[in-house]
Protein backbone atom coordinates (compact mmCIF):
# COMPACT_ATOMS: atom_id res chain seq x y z
CA UNK A 1 0.00 0.00 0.00
CA UNK A 2 1.10 3.51 -0.54
CA UNK A 3 1.97 5.89 2.18
CA UNK A 4 -0.79 7.87 2.85
CA UNK A 5 0.39 11.84 2.80
CA UNK A 6 -1.38 12.60 5.98
CA UNK A 7 -2.36 9.97 8.64
CA UNK A 8 -4.94 11.07 11.52
CA UNK A 9 -5.37 8.65 14.34
CA UNK A 10 -7.65 8.47 17.15
CA UNK A 11 -7.72 12.08 17.34
CA UNK A 12 -10.01 13.38 20.28
CA UNK A 13 -10.63 16.94 21.51
CA UNK A 14 -13.17 18.10 24.10
CA UNK A 15 -14.62 21.77 24.71
CA UNK A 16 -15.74 21.42 28.34
CA UNK A 17 -18.32 17.98 28.23
CA UNK A 18 -18.84 18.33 24.57
CA UNK A 19 -16.67 15.61 22.95
CA UNK A 20 -16.34 17.78 19.52
CA UNK A 21 -13.96 15.15 18.40
CA UNK A 22 -14.35 11.37 19.32
CA UNK A 23 -11.45 9.25 18.40
CA UNK A 24 -11.22 10.60 14.69
CA UNK A 25 -9.24 8.43 12.58
CA UNK A 26 -8.43 9.43 8.56
CA UNK A 27 -6.33 9.32 5.96
CA UNK A 28 -5.55 11.21 2.49
CA UNK A 29 -3.69 9.16 -0.25
CA UNK A 30 -1.23 10.89 -3.37
CA UNK A 31 -3.57 12.00 -5.89
CA UNK A 32 -6.86 11.54 -4.58
CA UNK A 33 -9.82 14.08 -3.34
CA UNK A 34 -11.29 12.91 0.27
CA UNK A 35 -13.90 14.50 0.67
CA UNK A 36 -15.04 14.96 4.52
CA UNK A 37 -18.87 15.62 5.05
CA UNK A 38 -20.91 15.39 8.09
CA UNK A 39 -24.38 17.68 8.96
CA UNK A 40 -23.74 20.89 11.14
CA UNK A 41 -22.01 20.36 13.87
CA UNK A 42 -20.05 17.50 13.56
CA UNK A 43 -16.75 18.52 14.38
CA UNK A 44 -15.69 19.22 10.63
CA UNK A 45 -14.23 22.36 11.63
CA UNK A 46 -12.97 21.29 15.09
CA UNK A 47 -10.89 18.52 13.17
CA UNK A 48 -9.34 20.69 10.32
CA UNK A 49 -8.27 23.02 12.86
CA UNK A 50 -6.33 20.49 14.55
CA UNK A 51 -4.77 19.18 11.10
CA UNK A 52 -3.80 22.34 10.34
CA UNK A 53 -2.65 23.18 13.80
CA UNK A 54 -5.04 26.12 15.12
CA UNK A 55 -5.79 23.73 17.73
CA UNK A 56 -4.28 21.19 20.32
CA UNK A 57 -5.74 17.66 20.33
CA UNK A 58 -6.51 16.22 23.60
CA UNK A 59 -5.41 12.74 22.28
CA UNK A 60 -3.89 11.19 19.03
CA UNK A 61 -1.98 11.72 16.27
CA UNK A 62 -1.00 13.27 13.05
CA UNK A 63 1.43 12.70 10.44
CA UNK A 64 2.38 13.99 7.76
CA UNK A 65 4.63 13.10 4.75
CA UNK A 66 5.75 10.84 7.57
CA UNK A 67 6.51 13.06 10.40
CA UNK A 68 4.41 13.17 13.32
CA UNK A 69 3.36 16.68 13.55
CA UNK A 70 0.80 16.89 16.34
CA UNK A 71 3.43 18.99 18.44
CA UNK A 72 3.86 21.75 15.64
CA UNK A 73 2.42 24.83 15.40
CA UNK A 74 0.24 26.34 12.47
CA UNK A 75 3.25 27.57 10.54
CA UNK A 76 5.57 24.95 11.06
CA UNK A 77 3.05 22.74 9.34
CA UNK A 78 2.36 24.98 6.75
CA UNK A 79 6.13 25.41 5.96
CA UNK A 80 6.20 21.22 5.62
CA UNK A 81 3.74 22.29 2.92
CA UNK A 82 0.40 21.59 4.52
CA UNK A 83 -1.86 24.76 2.72
CA UNK A 84 -5.49 25.16 3.93
CA UNK A 85 -8.10 27.73 3.35
CA UNK A 86 -10.80 28.73 5.64
CA UNK A 87 -14.31 28.20 5.52
CA UNK A 88 -14.39 32.01 6.02
CA UNK A 89 -12.17 33.78 4.21
CA UNK A 90 -9.40 34.99 6.36
CA UNK A 91 -7.35 37.18 4.10
CA UNK A 92 -4.90 40.93 5.13
CA UNK A 93 -8.03 43.22 4.25
CA UNK A 94 -5.89 45.88 3.42
CA UNK A 95 -3.77 44.27 1.21
CA UNK A 96 -4.01 43.77 -2.32
CA UNK A 97 -5.26 40.43 -3.93
CA UNK A 98 -1.52 40.68 -5.63
CA UNK A 99 -0.02 41.53 -1.98
CA UNK A 100 -1.52 38.81 -0.24
CA UNK A 101 -0.42 36.09 -2.69
CA UNK A 102 3.20 37.71 -2.79
CA UNK A 103 2.90 37.11 0.87
CA UNK A 104 2.62 33.31 0.77
CA UNK A 105 5.75 33.59 -2.18
CA UNK A 106 7.98 34.84 0.20
CA UNK A 107 6.87 32.71 2.98
CA UNK A 108 7.36 29.66 0.93
CA UNK A 109 11.00 31.14 0.01
CA UNK A 110 11.37 31.62 3.50
CA UNK A 111 12.68 34.91 2.90
CA UNK A 112 10.57 37.64 5.29
CA UNK A 113 13.19 38.56 7.19
CA UNK A 114 14.37 41.13 4.66
CA UNK A 115 14.51 44.88 5.86
CA UNK A 116 15.48 46.86 2.40
CA UNK A 117 14.22 45.80 -0.93
CA UNK A 118 10.99 46.98 -1.61
CA UNK A 119 8.43 44.35 -2.39
CA UNK A 120 6.31 45.86 -5.21
CA UNK A 121 9.00 45.98 -7.59
CA UNK A 122 10.51 42.60 -7.00
CA UNK A 123 9.55 40.10 -9.73
CA UNK A 124 10.89 37.14 -7.82
CA UNK A 125 7.36 37.80 -5.61
CA UNK A 126 5.23 39.81 -7.96
CA UNK A 127 5.94 37.22 -11.39
CA UNK A 128 4.66 33.59 -9.18
CA UNK A 129 1.92 35.45 -7.92
CA UNK A 130 0.57 36.91 -10.80
CA UNK A 131 0.76 33.50 -12.15
CA UNK A 132 -1.89 31.82 -9.59
CA UNK A 133 -3.98 34.79 -9.77
CA UNK A 134 -3.86 33.93 -13.13
CA UNK A 135 -4.43 30.50 -12.48
CA UNK A 136 -8.22 31.17 -10.32
CA UNK A 137 -8.68 33.95 -13.02
CA UNK A 138 -8.39 36.68 -10.61
CA UNK A 139 -5.50 38.24 -12.79
CA UNK A 140 -7.53 41.59 -13.64
CA UNK A 141 -8.65 42.22 -9.94
CA UNK A 142 -4.57 41.71 -9.14
CA UNK A 143 -4.57 45.50 -7.39
CA UNK A 144 -7.93 45.72 -5.32
CA UNK A 145 -7.50 45.13 -2.04
CA UNK A 146 -9.04 41.76 -0.70
CA UNK A 147 -11.24 43.83 1.82
CA UNK A 148 -13.31 45.07 -1.51
CA UNK A 149 -13.53 41.82 -3.60
CA UNK A 150 -16.45 39.90 -3.78
CA UNK A 151 -17.17 37.32 -2.14
CA UNK A 152 -16.79 34.79 -4.51
CA UNK A 153 -14.08 36.69 -5.78
CA UNK A 154 -12.39 36.57 -2.15
CA UNK A 155 -12.74 32.60 -2.38
CA UNK A 156 -10.82 32.41 -5.38
CA UNK A 157 -8.51 34.16 -3.71
CA UNK A 158 -7.55 31.77 -0.83
CA UNK A 159 -6.92 29.29 -3.32
CA UNK A 160 -4.60 31.38 -5.35
CA UNK A 161 -3.03 31.57 -2.16
CA UNK A 162 -2.70 27.98 -1.01
CA UNK A 163 -1.46 27.30 -4.61
CA UNK A 164 1.32 29.78 -4.03
CA UNK A 165 2.56 27.91 -0.96
CA UNK A 166 3.09 24.81 -3.77
CA UNK A 167 1.96 22.36 -0.69
CA UNK A 168 2.07 18.78 -0.25
CA UNK A 169 -1.20 19.01 0.56
CA UNK A 170 -4.89 21.42 0.55
CA UNK A 171 -6.92 21.35 3.37
CA UNK A 172 -9.82 23.25 1.64
CA UNK A 173 -12.85 24.51 4.28
CA UNK A 174 -15.87 24.50 2.15
CA UNK A 175 -14.32 25.86 -0.50
CA UNK A 176 -17.74 26.27 -2.39
CA UNK A 177 -19.37 27.92 0.70
CA UNK A 178 -21.47 31.26 -0.83
CA UNK A 179 -20.84 30.61 -4.56
CA UNK A 180 -23.28 30.81 -6.71
CA UNK A 181 -24.12 27.91 -9.20
CA UNK A 182 -21.68 28.91 -11.86
CA UNK A 183 -19.07 29.51 -9.26
CA UNK A 184 -19.49 26.11 -7.76
CA UNK A 185 -19.24 24.47 -11.46
CA UNK A 186 -15.73 26.24 -12.68
CA UNK A 187 -14.23 25.63 -9.07
CA UNK A 188 -15.33 21.79 -9.22
CA UNK A 189 -13.34 21.72 -12.51
CA UNK A 190 -10.22 23.64 -11.28
CA UNK A 191 -10.16 21.32 -8.43
CA UNK A 192 -10.72 18.15 -10.29
CA UNK A 193 -7.43 19.32 -12.12
CA UNK A 194 -5.87 20.42 -8.51
CA UNK A 195 -5.48 16.79 -7.12
CA UNK A 196 -2.94 15.86 -9.93
CA UNK A 197 -0.12 18.58 -8.21
CA UNK A 198 -1.40 17.70 -4.09
CA UNK A 199 -4.21 15.60 -2.66
CA UNK A 200 -6.91 17.45 -1.48
CA UNK A 201 -9.03 16.97 2.02
CA UNK A 202 -12.20 18.47 1.16
CA UNK A 203 -14.63 19.46 3.72
CA UNK A 204 -17.92 20.40 1.76
CA UNK A 205 -21.33 20.67 1.83
CA UNK A 206 -22.12 21.13 -1.62
CA UNK A 207 -23.13 17.50 -2.33
CA UNK A 208 -22.96 17.49 -5.99
CA UNK A 209 -19.57 18.67 -6.05
CA UNK A 210 -18.43 16.34 -3.37
CA UNK A 211 -20.07 13.37 -5.57
CA UNK A 212 -18.55 14.49 -8.38
CA UNK A 213 -15.12 14.52 -7.03
CA UNK A 214 -14.25 12.62 -4.40
CA UNK A 215 -12.30 9.64 -4.69
CA UNK A 216 -12.87 8.64 -1.25
CA UNK A 217 -15.89 10.19 1.37
CA UNK A 218 -15.42 9.89 5.02
CA UNK A 219 -18.78 10.67 7.04
CA UNK A 220 -18.49 12.81 10.19
CA UNK A 221 -21.00 12.43 12.86
CA UNK A 222 -21.10 13.63 16.43
CA UNK A 223 -16.84 13.90 15.81
CA UNK A 224 -16.14 10.23 15.40
CA UNK A 225 -15.82 8.82 11.33
CA UNK A 226 -18.78 6.76 11.16
CA UNK A 227 -18.20 5.62 7.65
CA UNK A 228 -15.05 6.12 5.07
CA UNK A 229 -15.49 4.56 1.10
CA UNK A 230 -15.90 5.30 -2.68
CA UNK A 231 -19.27 7.59 -3.75
CA UNK A 232 -21.09 4.81 -4.16
CA UNK A 233 -20.41 2.77 -1.48
CA UNK A 234 -21.31 6.36 1.02
CA UNK A 235 -24.91 6.69 -0.82
CA UNK A 236 -25.64 3.18 -0.13
CA UNK A 237 -24.32 2.94 3.17
CA UNK A 238 -27.47 2.70 5.62
CA UNK A 239 -26.14 4.31 8.73
CA UNK A 240 -25.17 7.12 6.97
CA UNK A 241 -28.27 7.94 4.83
CA UNK A 242 -29.85 7.55 8.36
CA UNK A 243 -27.08 9.72 10.04
CA UNK A 244 -26.65 12.25 7.39
CA UNK A 245 -28.97 12.12 4.22
CA UNK A 246 -31.64 11.97 6.73
CA UNK A 247 -33.35 9.44 5.25
CA UNK A 248 -35.33 6.57 6.97
CA UNK A 249 -32.97 3.27 7.23
CA UNK B 1 2.11 57.10 -1.34
CA UNK B 2 -0.84 59.76 -2.87
CA UNK B 3 0.95 63.19 -4.67
CA UNK B 4 -0.59 65.27 -1.95
CA UNK B 5 0.95 63.03 1.17
CA UNK B 6 4.42 63.57 -0.65
CA UNK B 7 3.90 67.08 -0.88
CA UNK B 8 2.88 66.53 2.75
CA UNK B 9 5.57 65.40 3.86
CA UNK B 10 8.09 67.38 1.55
CA UNK B 11 7.27 70.79 3.68
CA UNK B 12 6.81 68.89 6.95
CA UNK B 13 10.63 67.64 6.27
CA UNK B 14 11.37 71.78 5.16
CA UNK B 15 9.73 72.98 8.44
CA UNK B 16 12.44 72.02 10.97
CA UNK B 17 15.34 73.37 9.29
CA UNK B 18 13.33 76.16 8.00
CA UNK B 19 12.74 77.07 11.66
CA UNK B 20 16.32 76.24 12.83
CA UNK B 21 18.17 78.07 10.18
CA UNK B 22 15.41 81.56 10.73
CA UNK B 23 16.53 81.12 14.31
CA UNK B 24 20.10 81.17 13.73
CA UNK B 25 19.95 84.18 11.84
CA UNK B 26 17.57 86.18 14.18
CA UNK B 27 19.68 84.71 17.28
CA UNK B 28 16.86 82.73 18.74
CA UNK B 29 18.61 79.89 19.80
CA UNK B 30 15.61 78.89 22.11
CA UNK B 31 13.17 78.02 18.58
CA UNK B 32 15.99 75.62 17.56
CA UNK B 33 16.11 74.01 20.49
CA UNK B 34 12.31 73.55 20.19
CA UNK B 35 12.91 72.57 16.65
CA UNK B 36 15.45 69.79 17.81
CA UNK B 37 13.15 68.96 20.83
CA UNK B 38 10.49 68.22 18.34
CA UNK B 39 12.79 65.95 15.75
CA UNK B 40 14.17 64.02 19.08
CA UNK B 41 10.40 63.04 20.03
CA UNK B 42 9.13 62.69 16.55
CA UNK B 43 12.37 59.61 16.06
CA UNK B 44 10.97 57.85 19.42
CA UNK B 45 7.75 57.99 18.18
CA UNK B 46 9.19 56.68 14.33
CA UNK B 47 10.66 53.50 16.63
CA UNK B 48 7.24 53.21 18.75
CA UNK B 49 5.44 53.55 15.30
CA UNK B 50 7.00 49.84 14.14
CA UNK B 51 5.73 48.50 16.70
CA UNK B 52 2.34 50.10 16.93
CA UNK B 53 1.57 51.35 13.57
CA UNK B 54 2.91 48.58 11.16
CA UNK B 55 2.59 45.88 13.51
CA UNK B 56 -0.42 47.09 15.51
CA UNK B 57 1.57 46.29 19.05
CA UNK B 58 0.33 48.93 21.31
CA UNK B 59 3.60 49.29 23.44
CA UNK B 60 2.65 51.32 26.50
CA UNK B 61 6.43 50.75 27.91
CA UNK B 62 8.45 52.39 25.50
CA UNK B 63 9.07 54.90 27.75
CA UNK B 64 11.44 51.97 29.69
CA UNK B 65 13.82 52.12 25.70
CA UNK B 66 13.25 55.87 25.26
CA UNK B 67 15.07 56.26 29.58
CA UNK B 68 17.41 53.77 28.89
CA UNK B 69 18.78 55.51 26.37
CA UNK B 70 18.89 58.56 28.24
CA UNK B 71 20.59 57.02 31.00
CA UNK B 72 23.32 55.67 28.50
CA UNK B 73 24.15 59.11 27.46
CA UNK B 74 24.11 59.99 30.92
CA UNK B 75 25.97 57.29 32.36
CA UNK B 76 28.83 56.79 30.05
CA UNK B 77 29.18 60.73 30.30
CA UNK B 78 29.67 60.43 33.79
CA UNK B 79 32.41 57.98 34.02
CA UNK B 80 34.18 59.55 31.36
CA UNK B 81 34.27 62.87 33.48
CA UNK B 82 35.18 61.15 36.65
CA UNK B 83 37.60 59.02 34.57
CA UNK B 84 36.12 55.89 36.22
CA UNK B 85 35.75 52.61 34.37
CA UNK B 86 31.92 51.78 33.79
CA UNK B 87 32.03 47.98 34.30
CA UNK B 88 34.73 45.36 34.05
CA UNK B 89 37.99 47.80 33.06
CA UNK B 90 35.63 49.30 30.23
CA UNK B 91 35.87 53.29 30.04
CA UNK B 92 33.14 55.67 29.63
CA UNK B 93 32.58 58.21 26.84
CA UNK B 94 31.38 61.49 25.41
CA UNK B 95 31.81 60.52 21.56
CA UNK B 96 28.17 60.69 20.11
CA UNK B 97 28.54 57.65 17.69
CA UNK B 98 29.58 55.40 20.35
CA UNK B 99 26.99 56.10 22.98
CA UNK B 100 24.32 55.93 20.50
CA UNK B 101 25.69 52.42 19.39
CA UNK B 102 25.63 50.96 23.42
CA UNK B 103 22.37 52.74 23.62
CA UNK B 104 21.08 51.30 20.91
CA UNK B 105 22.25 47.41 21.61
CA UNK B 106 21.36 47.86 25.10
CA UNK B 107 17.67 48.41 24.25
CA UNK B 108 17.70 46.03 21.85
CA UNK B 109 18.99 43.45 24.23
CA UNK B 110 16.40 44.70 26.86
CA UNK B 111 13.44 44.47 24.27
CA UNK B 112 14.16 40.87 23.51
CA UNK B 113 13.28 39.60 26.98
CA UNK B 114 10.23 41.84 26.96
CA UNK B 115 9.02 41.28 23.86
CA UNK B 116 9.53 37.60 24.25
CA UNK B 117 7.08 37.67 27.32
CA UNK B 118 4.60 40.67 26.45
CA UNK B 119 4.29 39.16 23.10
CA UNK B 120 2.77 36.02 24.41
CA UNK B 121 -0.49 38.15 25.00
CA UNK B 122 -2.46 40.15 22.71
CA UNK B 123 -4.91 43.31 23.12
CA UNK B 124 -4.98 45.01 26.70
CA UNK B 125 -3.09 42.33 28.27
CA UNK B 126 -0.11 43.55 25.86
CA UNK B 127 -0.41 47.17 26.56
CA UNK B 128 -0.26 46.42 30.78
CA UNK B 129 2.48 43.91 31.09
CA UNK B 130 4.35 46.18 28.45
CA UNK B 131 3.39 48.62 31.30
CA UNK B 132 4.22 46.67 33.86
CA UNK B 133 8.12 46.33 32.55
CA UNK B 134 8.40 50.00 31.66
CA UNK B 135 7.84 50.40 35.78
CA UNK B 136 9.60 47.80 36.93
CA UNK B 137 12.79 49.55 35.18
CA UNK B 138 11.34 53.14 36.28
CA UNK B 139 11.63 52.18 40.22
CA UNK B 140 14.89 50.07 39.95
CA UNK B 141 15.97 53.86 38.39
CA UNK B 142 14.63 55.29 41.15
CA UNK B 143 15.86 53.45 43.68
CA UNK B 144 19.59 53.08 42.73
CA UNK B 145 21.96 56.17 44.02
CA UNK B 146 24.82 55.40 42.32
CA UNK B 147 23.35 57.68 39.38
CA UNK B 148 21.00 60.04 41.43
CA UNK B 149 18.04 57.84 41.79
CA UNK B 150 15.08 59.99 41.92
CA UNK B 151 16.85 63.81 41.25
CA UNK B 152 18.63 62.44 38.25
CA UNK B 153 21.71 62.77 36.32
CA UNK B 154 23.18 65.90 35.08
CA UNK B 155 25.70 66.25 32.07
CA UNK B 156 28.33 68.44 32.69
CA UNK B 157 28.30 69.29 29.24
CA UNK B 158 26.69 67.88 26.04
CA UNK B 159 28.52 64.77 24.27
CA UNK B 160 30.59 65.56 21.50
CA UNK B 161 30.68 64.70 17.58
CA UNK B 162 33.29 64.43 15.60
CA UNK B 163 34.48 67.57 13.80
CA UNK B 164 30.97 69.52 14.90
CA UNK B 165 30.62 71.68 18.01
CA UNK B 166 27.50 70.11 19.47
CA UNK B 167 27.63 72.72 22.70
CA UNK B 168 26.52 75.26 20.18
CA UNK B 169 22.63 74.50 19.35
CA UNK B 170 22.14 74.54 15.51
CA UNK B 171 25.60 72.09 15.04
CA UNK B 172 23.38 69.53 17.82
CA UNK B 173 20.15 70.40 15.70
CA UNK B 174 21.34 68.98 12.39
CA UNK B 175 22.91 66.22 13.86
CA UNK B 176 19.26 65.20 15.39
CA UNK B 177 17.88 66.12 12.44
CA UNK B 178 20.13 63.73 10.26
CA UNK B 179 19.49 60.79 12.47
CA UNK B 180 15.51 61.65 12.41
CA UNK B 181 15.83 61.34 8.60
CA UNK B 182 17.90 58.22 8.83
CA UNK B 183 15.05 57.35 11.25
CA UNK B 184 12.26 57.72 8.59
CA UNK B 185 14.23 56.54 5.85
CA UNK B 186 14.68 53.01 7.50
CA UNK B 187 10.37 52.77 8.62
CA UNK B 188 9.68 53.95 5.00
CA UNK B 189 12.41 50.56 3.40
CA UNK B 190 11.09 48.87 6.14
CA UNK B 191 7.08 48.86 5.40
CA UNK B 192 7.82 48.58 1.53
CA UNK B 193 10.22 44.83 2.70
CA UNK B 194 9.33 41.61 2.70
CA UNK B 195 9.37 41.77 6.53
CA UNK B 196 7.29 45.00 6.62
CA UNK B 197 4.56 43.21 4.36
CA UNK B 198 4.48 40.03 7.22
CA UNK B 199 4.52 42.66 9.88
CA UNK B 200 1.56 43.95 8.76
CA UNK B 201 -0.13 40.96 7.76
CA UNK B 202 0.11 40.15 11.35
CA UNK B 203 -1.45 43.40 12.12
CA UNK B 204 -4.32 42.60 9.88
CA UNK B 205 -4.70 38.73 10.20
CA UNK B 206 -2.43 36.41 12.11
CA UNK B 207 -4.56 33.02 11.46
CA UNK B 208 -3.39 33.68 8.00
CA UNK B 209 -0.02 34.46 8.41
CA UNK B 210 0.57 31.58 10.37
CA UNK B 211 -1.60 29.83 7.75
CA UNK B 212 0.93 30.43 4.88
CA UNK B 213 3.74 29.37 7.27
CA UNK B 214 4.99 32.31 8.63
CA UNK B 215 5.38 32.90 12.90
CA UNK B 216 3.22 36.19 13.48
CA UNK B 217 5.13 35.74 17.36
CA UNK B 218 8.86 35.46 15.38
CA UNK B 219 8.15 38.59 13.35
CA UNK B 220 6.30 40.71 16.02
CA UNK B 221 9.53 40.06 18.08
CA UNK B 222 11.88 41.01 15.57
CA UNK B 223 9.68 44.50 15.36
CA UNK B 224 9.36 44.65 18.48
CA UNK B 225 13.38 45.04 18.99
CA UNK B 226 13.78 47.29 16.05
CA UNK B 227 11.22 49.51 17.45
CA UNK B 228 12.57 50.04 20.72
CA UNK B 229 16.51 50.23 19.41
CA UNK B 230 15.09 53.19 17.74
CA UNK B 231 13.56 54.92 20.70
CA UNK B 232 16.54 53.94 22.52
CA UNK B 233 18.18 56.03 20.56
CA UNK B 234 15.91 58.94 20.30
CA UNK B 235 16.32 58.73 24.10
CA UNK B 236 20.19 59.16 23.90
CA UNK B 237 19.75 62.19 21.99
CA UNK B 238 16.76 64.12 24.44
CA UNK B 239 19.26 63.43 27.00
CA UNK B 240 22.31 65.56 24.99
CA UNK B 241 19.69 68.13 24.58
CA UNK B 242 18.61 68.52 28.28
CA UNK B 243 21.72 67.88 29.37
CA UNK B 244 20.40 65.86 32.29
CA UNK B 245 18.30 62.33 32.35
CA UNK B 246 16.29 61.41 34.81
CA UNK B 247 13.44 58.55 36.05
CA UNK B 248 10.75 60.72 34.37
CA UNK B 249 11.79 59.60 31.02
CA UNK B 250 11.37 56.02 31.99
CA UNK B 251 8.13 56.63 33.54
CA UNK B 252 4.63 55.94 31.74
CA UNK B 253 3.79 59.17 31.06
CA UNK B 254 6.15 59.28 28.93
CA UNK B 255 5.32 56.03 27.09
CA UNK B 256 1.82 57.73 26.74
CA UNK B 257 3.03 60.70 25.89
CA UNK B 258 4.47 59.06 22.50
CA UNK B 259 1.49 56.89 21.68
CA UNK B 260 -0.41 60.40 21.94
CA UNK B 261 2.15 61.58 19.27
CA UNK B 262 1.33 58.90 16.80
CA UNK B 263 -2.23 58.95 17.51
CA UNK B 264 -1.92 63.12 16.61
CA UNK B 265 0.30 62.64 13.48
CA UNK B 266 -1.75 59.00 12.05
CA UNK B 267 -0.35 56.12 13.20
CA UNK B 268 1.05 53.42 10.38
CA UNK B 269 1.89 56.84 8.24
CA UNK B 270 5.54 57.62 7.30
CA UNK B 271 5.44 61.45 8.67
CA UNK B 272 2.78 60.91 11.22
CA UNK B 273 5.43 60.70 14.30
CA UNK B 274 7.02 63.92 12.82
CA UNK B 275 3.70 66.00 12.52
CA UNK B 276 2.35 64.28 15.82
CA UNK B 277 5.48 65.55 17.67
CA UNK B 278 5.21 69.25 15.92
CA UNK B 279 1.46 69.89 17.21
CA UNK B 280 2.74 68.31 20.57
CA UNK B 281 5.64 70.45 21.02
CA UNK B 282 4.01 73.20 19.31
CA UNK B 283 0.80 72.92 22.11
CA UNK B 284 2.99 72.79 24.83
CA UNK B 285 5.27 75.96 23.46
CA UNK B 286 1.72 77.57 23.09
CA UNK B 287 -0.23 76.64 25.75
CA UNK B 288 2.39 76.33 28.13
CA UNK B 289 3.38 80.47 28.31
CA UNK B 290 -0.78 80.76 29.22
CA UNK B 291 -1.58 77.74 31.63
CA UNK B 292 -0.22 75.09 33.43
CA UNK B 293 -2.89 73.26 32.27
CA UNK B 294 -2.23 72.92 28.39
CA UNK B 295 -2.68 69.46 28.75
CA UNK B 296 -6.02 69.82 29.32
CA UNK B 297 -6.74 71.11 26.09
CA UNK B 298 -4.28 68.47 24.52
CA UNK B 299 -7.05 66.31 25.73
CA UNK B 300 -9.46 67.77 24.00
CA UNK B 301 -7.68 67.83 20.63
CA UNK B 302 -6.91 63.94 21.30
CA UNK B 303 -10.57 63.61 21.62
CA UNK B 304 -11.35 65.51 18.37
CA UNK B 305 -8.62 63.59 16.52
CA UNK B 306 -9.94 60.66 17.99
CA UNK B 307 -13.59 61.33 16.69
CA UNK B 308 -13.41 63.44 13.70
CA UNK B 309 -9.89 62.65 12.08
CA UNK B 310 -8.91 59.06 12.71
CA UNK B 311 -6.05 59.17 10.19
CA UNK B 312 -4.34 62.19 12.78
CA UNK B 313 -3.15 65.24 11.17
CA UNK B 314 -1.28 63.29 8.04
CA UNK B 315 -4.83 61.58 7.38
CA UNK B 316 -6.56 65.52 7.64
CA UNK B 317 -4.06 66.58 5.10
CA UNK B 318 -2.71 64.04 3.03
CA UNK B 319 -6.39 61.79 3.12
CA UNK B 320 -6.62 58.34 3.04
CA UNK B 321 -3.52 55.95 3.18
CA UNK B 322 -2.79 54.12 0.23
CA UNK B 323 -2.18 50.24 -0.33
CA UNK B 324 -0.50 48.63 -2.69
Amino acid sequence: MVEPVLDVKGLEKSFGALKATNGASLDLRPGEIHALIGPNGAGKSTLINQISGALAPDAGSIRFLGTDITMLDTARRARMGLARTFQISSLAQEFSALRNVMLAVQARQGTSLRFFRPVASDVSLTEPAMRMLSRVGLADRANVPAAALSHGERRQLEIAVALAMEPKAFLLDEPMAGMGPEGSKALTGFLDGLRREAPILLVEHDMDAVFALADRVSVLVYGRIIATGSVSEIRNDPEVRRAYLGEPA
Amino acid sequence: MGARETTVNVLLVLLLPAVALTALFIGEAFYITLATRIAILALAAVGLNIALGLGGLVSFGHAAFFGLGGYVAGVLATHAFNMEPVAFGLPGTTAMPAIWLVAILLCGLVALPIGLVSLRTSGVYFIMITLAFAQMIYYFAISWPAYGGEDGLSLSMRNGFPGLNTAKPFPYFVVVFVLLLAGLLLFHRLRASRFGAALEAARQNPARLAAIGISPFAIRLVAFVLSAMITGLAGALFADLNRFVSPSMLSWHMSGELIVLIILGGKNRLFGPLAGAALYVLFEYALGGLTERWQLFLGLVLLAVVFFARGGLIGLLAGRPRHG
